[in-house]
């Protein structure tokens, strides 16, 4: 009983002197308008579209994103250039739904949708926060440099031809070997 | 006009920092918060946050006065005044230095005592009236607490009062200039420190209003500039108990010569009022039963003894 008491009595006081030390400490607080916290680089931000090397759009308007997105944020609709290439017709992003989850990120074959580090993205009318294809496209290749969709899959395309993409064999004719 | 006991100036000189204390306590309050919690706490109002004050009685001013349809409303309206009233009365009797005082009372401690009972009144008014079960929960928990707590609120002052001889606050201060009452009467102090969180029903004890169980208890159904007398009346209370601990157990305005009475009393008073905002912000609030069998089964039996021992000393000196 007496050491029970002298027991709380203590981490009481224990307990107060601890907090009192952190008066000392650094605060955690970042005054943020002021001074901007430091985001990390693979902070799941607002949503862009990049392009390829040569500046042409990456996205081949597969639809993994929108499958992948668990909020149905994500609309397009495919479009076929005269060379063969897809592209998306629209593309359309509602942020106001959008969690910022990562998953059209993952699911994209093309690297074509990314996330950044920006959040600032605050809008006082809702209809601003649905983005259009304008809105998303940037011109630059985002987290991944000289990554070529088209150069590296076996796609054909005008100009390129089954078996001449970049570390690709040649296609096989597998009736030949047949005995 | 001169500066003593009972004058106009210093009653006025007493009311003025009184209250113009407590409304800044709730910005020190939450700036101090803010640092034991590793943040800032409000640092934009004004040099360093020192204007929130203004910025907080902007808006419970001019927040609208509502009475709700259900409550009784004569009790209702006058619950928060009995509070304000009753906290004020006792800054009467406390010595603040030897010419600030209001009055000179051979009855202090018997006063103060007598006003704390009076202030259950105002939470208990308070509560029943709103008709809302947080309320009336809050009230009857108000209630039980400051009936209990000032039983031996009271037993652990008389330690003092035996030593000295009087109930008169100024005796008190006096008697003390040979040495501080916090040594001879240490656990008189530490249930003093404790049964008055419980009186002025302060962070690790405000079981009546503890917003995570009951919303805000007793004043839940208050709001505007009624729910504010209720605040401001908390931070009179909190500033009443620092300035008693301080004239009680520290020696009230006695001090080295260099700074004037007044000056150390108010540096001890801000200490405790400081070590109060610390326990809010270190010390967890315990069950309801736990802070009454606390109280009657450990508190009471305590200060019963303590006022015992002192007696037996006492009388063995002579």
């Amino acid at each position: 009983m007496i050491k029970l008491i002298v027991d709380t009595l203590l981490s009481q006081v224990r307990t107060l002197w601890l907090v009192f030390l952190k008066l000392f400490k650094k605060k955690d607080t970042v005054e943020y308008p002021d001074q901007q916290p430091y985001m990390f680089p693979r902070w799941r931000g607002r949503i862009i579209l990049s392009r390829d090397p040569d500046g042409e759009e990456r996205c081949v308007a597969c639809n993994l994103c929108a499958v992948a997105c668990p909020v149905d944020c994500i609309a397009l609709q495919k479009g076929e250039m005269e060379d063969g290439r897809w592209y998306p017709e629209f593309f359309r992003i509602n942020f106001s739904r959008c969690i910022m989850c990562g998953f059209c990120e993952e699911a994209c074959p093309t690297n074509a949708i990314q996330l950044t580090p920006d959040f600032e993205m605050a809008e006082y009318i809702r209809q601003d926060m649905v983005w259009e294809k304008e809105d998303l496209l940037i011109n630059g290749t985002g987290k991944y440099h000289d990554y070529n969709f088209y150069r590296v899959a076996g796609k054909q395309i005008e100009g390129k031809d089954k078996g001449e993409a970049l570390n690709e064999a040649a296609p096989v004719d597998v009736r030949s070997l047949l005995p | 006009m001169s500066l003593e006991i009972g004058s106009f100036l210093s009653i006025g000189l007493i009311l003025g920092v009184v209250i113009i204390t407590a409304a800044l306590l709730i910005t020190v309050e939450r700036r101090l918060l803010g640092f034991w919690q590793e943040r800032l706490g409000p640092n934009r109002v004004g040099w360093f946050g020192s204007l929130q004050v203004v910025a907080d009685m902007i808006k419970i001013f001019t927040k609208e006065d509502w009475v709700p349809p259900f409550a009784d409303k004569f009790s209702f309206v006058i619950a928060p005044g009995i509070i304000m009233t009753v906290v004020l009365l006792s800054f009467a009797v406390i010595p603040f230095a030897p010419n600030i005082g209001v009055i000179d009372s051979n009855i202090g401690v018997l006063f103060i005592l007598a006003m704390a009972s009076l202030g259950a009144y105002s939470v208990m008014l308070g509560g029943l009236s709103s008709d809302n079960k947080y309320a009336l929960l809050g009230s009857l928990r108000a209630a039980a607490q400051m009936v209990s707590y000032e039983v031996f609120m009271g037993i652990s002052l008389l330690g003092v009062v035996a030593l000295t001889g009087s109930f008169n606050m100024r005796e008190i201060v006096e008697s003390q200039a040979d040495g501080w009452y916090i040594i001879p009467q240490f656990i008189g102090f530490v249930i003093f420190l404790i049964a008055g969180v419980a009186e002025s029903h302060r962070l690790p004890f405000d079981i009546p209003e503890a917003e995570q169980e009951i919303c805000a208890g007793y004043h839940t159904e208050y709001s505007g500039m009624k729910f504010g007398m209720f605040f401001v009346a908390e931070y009179i209370g909190l500033v009443l108990i620092s300035s008693l601990i301080t004239v009680l157990f520290f020696g009230g305005w006695l001090g080295p010569e260099f700074l004037p009475p007044i000056l150390w009393f108010s540096i001890k008073a801000f200490a405790f009022i400081a070590f109060f905002i610390l326990m809010r912000a270190a010390v967890p609030r315990p069950r309801y039963d736990q802070l009454m069998s606390y109280g009657w089964l450990f508190l009471l039996p305590l200060s019963l003894v303590n006022l015992l021992i002192t007696g037996v000393i006492i009388l063995s000196m002579q």
